[in-house]
């Protein structure tokens, strides 16, 4: 019945590693950096915050990794088919894989993982398992995933961060949160879990056993957890430390670290993240219900300003709901460019009276703080009658969550697909109070609902692309949220660092190919 | 015996204070904004009802206040504080592997600033009218009046990016894998910057305080009849000024000693020491309610426990504080 549309994926495989290890990788040396904030744990799939994915994610895998161009490639499944119909993806597993205790990884280990493990605690890969009719095994080394309809994005949900692989043998039938291996996370992965001195350190160590051959070069990882953004700097400039992931220095250090010698700089890694910074307004009340004072607040910013000072010309200036790493984006849109005196016509239009609005900055550095004084400034320049609140990380999700503001900036990730990142915070079923990462802001549009849910599940590509395009012209007229920047996340490491980042989530899991030139 | 009846009509004293404290702390921290559950959530990126749900209901944040109120107390009265939302971890046993680190700190602060503080005061009292006394009273005034961060960020700028001699952060070199001696060197390097940092600022107020009220006694009667007997100047000073002069000292060294617990939040954020002060403020910023008011807890319980001993202490420096004590 099924003719697979089997996707070249050796050849993929091939170019993929040709690519990465073009030299000659010395084997050895422990590489130090920087691990922010320290996390709350390391077992992935149970916790999926940043840090845990940043040290997790050389630990445990996924079925797939993805390239910075988020082409899906070889990890744990070695080849994967698709059905005509969309429907059914099955996944050839590698034979030769052991957990780091000796047990051999099989196909029991990914339906666990997948249908019991992920559908009780994760809320990310629940929302990829709602298309998801039934995981089976039908041998020991393959695994049949049957949805209940086509759905668009399910070969980019198979990152280790969002869909890691657990073992069964450690999890099946017990109590996961209170499990005793909590203390000591067994993967598959490059690096074996070796110590956390809390406060102080987490210590990864080689994995002897990996399955790859040669890998991985380096004989550890040591992730140092140092509370203060200046102190992390000086760790850096006094060559302790020989990697800053993104995120773990503020924004005005990095032209004086970088400009340092043997230091490099590279953007890529964060192309499955894309981290898009937004200007959630209120559309429930107040003068930004009004989608003319929208759009006036997207002509009074000045966005080239905020990326050229604020964030040292890094990342890119959207040109609307989508991102440019986003697929399907629609590029025929007319650019909200910094234009004062249209935002003053607007504002006239609608006979603003001046009623004074707030705006709610992102308690996460001094960039924020400051970015949100520019916003302000730009606003004021129009006539808009803008006032900051500071408040702190709790404060601000209760904020958000309570839809107690006016403007507040936020960003969000886009996983790669629409379906996963972009919909969420559009679609009216997506407005409930408690949380800040959902329709915060309130937007309801019965068209936008339709045309985003059939996108998701529309097969193949043409046509979730017009669907996509159809939505992009909608929510461009009507500005739900402010659309301020694709973030650039620059990782800064000493120069000898070789290959450090070469898959579309960085750092997450590029100690895998990482070697030393020491 | 007056001793022993002290020590027990304080210690129930004590218990009492306590548990207003807890009660105070309880409503203290339902007061600020922020929900546990939801920062959680937020903190993971992404969240469903779901999860905001499971997260309530394992911390006990869907129960009606009274009745989250009496399970923490009951549990405190049990010694049982509770297990941390965000690591999940019980507080006694995250509180209990800070501590050590935290009282190295601040321990080796106390004591440095409380020597320092007193020799430096003796010299200048002795020294009232030279200038080698106003070299010491104006470091003192700089001490007392510089912020500490900035001391701190500025110490590490030039003993360890500048110098390069101390370590600019943490407990111990990271992957050095030293053990015995070779660690407690490297522990005691580390330890150099911050504890000196943190001490500053106690040594000047030490110093300050030391020579006006050394300078005070020594204008006292008994002073004079001491001279008039003829007894040597260096026994003087120490035997009947100094001793006159320490109560002040003590009342303030029992409040230094209150805050080694919590008061070193700043130093060891600057300076990546891994004790109690981080927690604390990590806590806060997480709204990790439970392992706060754990922390509360000790901190209270460390500033009641330094309050008897000062007073025990009074009453060895000065014998007359003990008849009114009972």
């Amino acid at each position: 019945m099924k003719t697979p549309l089997v996707l070249a994926i050796s050849a993929a495989a091939l170019t993929f590693s040709s690519v990465t290890l073009a030299d000659n990788p010395k084997q050895g040396g422990t590489v130090n950096t920087i691990i922010q904030p320290e996390p709350p744990g390391l077992v992935l799939g149970m916790i999926q915050n940043a840090p845990t994915r940043t040290v997790s994610g050389n630990i445990y895998e996924g079925l797939l990794r993805y390239t910075t161009d988020l082409e899906p490639v070889p990890q744990l499944a070695e080849s994967w088919e698709v059905s005509d119909d969309g429907r059914t993806y099955t996944f050839h597993l590698r034979e030769n894989v052991t957990w780091h205790d000796g047990e051999p990884f099989t196909a029991d280990d990914v339906v666990f993982s997948a249908d019991v493990f992920h559908r009780e605690l994760n809320p990310s890969a629940r929302a990829v398992l709602l298309h998801v009719e039934s995981i089976e095994a039908t041998d020991d080394h393959t695994v049949v995933f049957t949805l209940t309809e086509p759905f668009g994005p399910f070969l980019i949900s198979f990152e280790a961060g969002t869909f890691t692989m657990v073992p069964a043998h450690l999890y099946e039938g017990t109590d996961f949160r209170n499990n005793e291996h909590n203390d000591h996370p067994i993967g598959t992965g490059p690096f074996k879990f070796a110590n956390w001195d809390r406060g102080t350190v987490i210590e990864l160590v080689k994995n002897d056993d990996y399955y790859e051959e040669g890998l991985p070069y380096l004989d550890g990882v040591n992730w140092h957890i140092i509370p203060d953004g200046g102190s992390r700097a000086v760790a850096f400039e006094n060559r302790t430390i020989d990697v800053l992931p993104s995120g773990t220095v503020e924004n005005f250090d990095i032209p004086r670290l970088s400009a340092m010698d043997n230091v490099c700089m590279t953007e890529e890694g964060h192309e499955y993240f894309s981290p898009f910074a937004m200007l959630w307004m209120n559309n429930r009340e107040g003068p930004t219900a009004d989608k003319r004072f929208r759009q006036a607040v997207m002509y009074a910013m000045d966005r080239e300003f905020a990326k050229d000072v604020l964030w040292n010309g890094l990342g890119n200036v959207p040109l609307s709901a989508f991102g440019s790493n986003a697929r399907f984006q629609h590029d025929g849109l007319e650019p909200y460019d910094h234009n004062p005196d249209r935002a003053r016509e607007l504002l006239e239009e609608m006979d603003y009276d001046g009623e004074e609005i707030t705006i709610l900055p992102l308690p996460y550095g001094e960039t924020w703080t400051r970015w949100a004084e520019a916003v302000q400034q730009n606003l004021r320049e129009v006539g808009i009658n803008v006032r900051t609140q500071a408040t702190d990380v709790g404060g601000w999700n209760q904020r958000l969550g309570d839809w107690d503001y006016d403007l507040a900036f936020t960003y969000l990730f886009q996983y790669g697909d629409p379906a996963l990142g972009i919909s969420r915070t559009y679609l009216s079923d997506n407005i409930a109070k408690g949380s800040p990462w959902n329709n915060a802001q309130g937007y309801e549009n019965e068209r936008v609902d339709e045309l985003f849910n059939a996108a998701a599940t529309a097969f193949p590509d043409e046509e979730r692309e017009a669907l996509y395009h159809e939505v992009q012209e909608i929510l461009h007229e009507d500005v739900p949220v402010g659309w301020l920047m694709e973030l650039g996340f620059p990782t800064l490491y000493r120069c000898d660092v070789q290959d450090l980042v070469t898959s579309g989530v960085g750092v997450n899991d590029g100690f895998k190919d990482a070697w030393l030139d020491r | 015996m007056v001793y022993a009846r002290l020590i027990i009509m304080r210690l129930l004293k004590a218990v009492v204070v306590l548990f207003l404290i807890v009660i105070f702390n309880f409503f203290l921290i339902q007061m600020a904004p922020g929900d546990p559950a939801a920062i959680l959530a937020g903190e993971a990126g992404a969240t469903d009802q779901e999860f905001l749900n499971q997260l309530r209901e394992r911390f006990g944040l869907d129960q009606p206040l009274y009745v989250q109120l009496w399970r923490y107390v009951s549990g405190i009265a049990m010694l049982d504080f509770g297990y941390s939302y965000r690591l999940g971890v019980p507080v006694f046993d995250l509180i209990m592997a800070r501590l050590p680190a935290t009282l190295l700190l601040t321990g080796t602060a106390f004591v440095l600033s409380l020597v320092l503080g007193i020799v430096a005061g003796s010299m200048a009292a002795a020294r009232v009218k030279k200038p080698s006394g106003s070299i010491i009273m104006a470091l003192a005034l700089l001490f007392y009046a510089t912020p500490l961060f900035w001391v701190a960020l500025m110490s590490v700028v030039v003993f360890s990016v500048y110098l390069g001699w101390l370590p600019a952060y943490g407990l111990y070199t990271v992957g050095a894998g030293h053990t015995g001696f070779a660690l407690a060197l490297d522990v005691a390097k580390h330890l150099v910057l911050p504890a000196t940092t943190l001490a500053l600022f106690f040594m000047a107020i030490y110093t300050r305080m030391t020579r006006t009220s050394m300078l005070d006694a020594a204008q006292q009667d008994y002073v004079k009849t001491a001279r008039a007997k003829g007894l040597k100047p260096s026994i003087i000073q120490r035997r009947h000024v100094l001793r006159n002069a320490l109560l002040p000292i003590i009342t303030l060294a029992g409040l230094q000693a209150g805050q080694m617990v919590g008061g070193a939040i700043l130093t060891e954020t600057v300076f990546a020491w891994p004790g109690i002060g981080r927690l604390m403020f990590e806590a806060l910023q997480q709204r990790d309610y439970n392992l706060l008011l754990g922390i509360f807890f000790f901190s209270a319980a460390l500033v009641i426990v330094f309050n008897i001993i000062t007073d025990l202490v009074y009453s060895l420096a000065d014998p007359r504080i003990k008849k009114g004590a009972s």
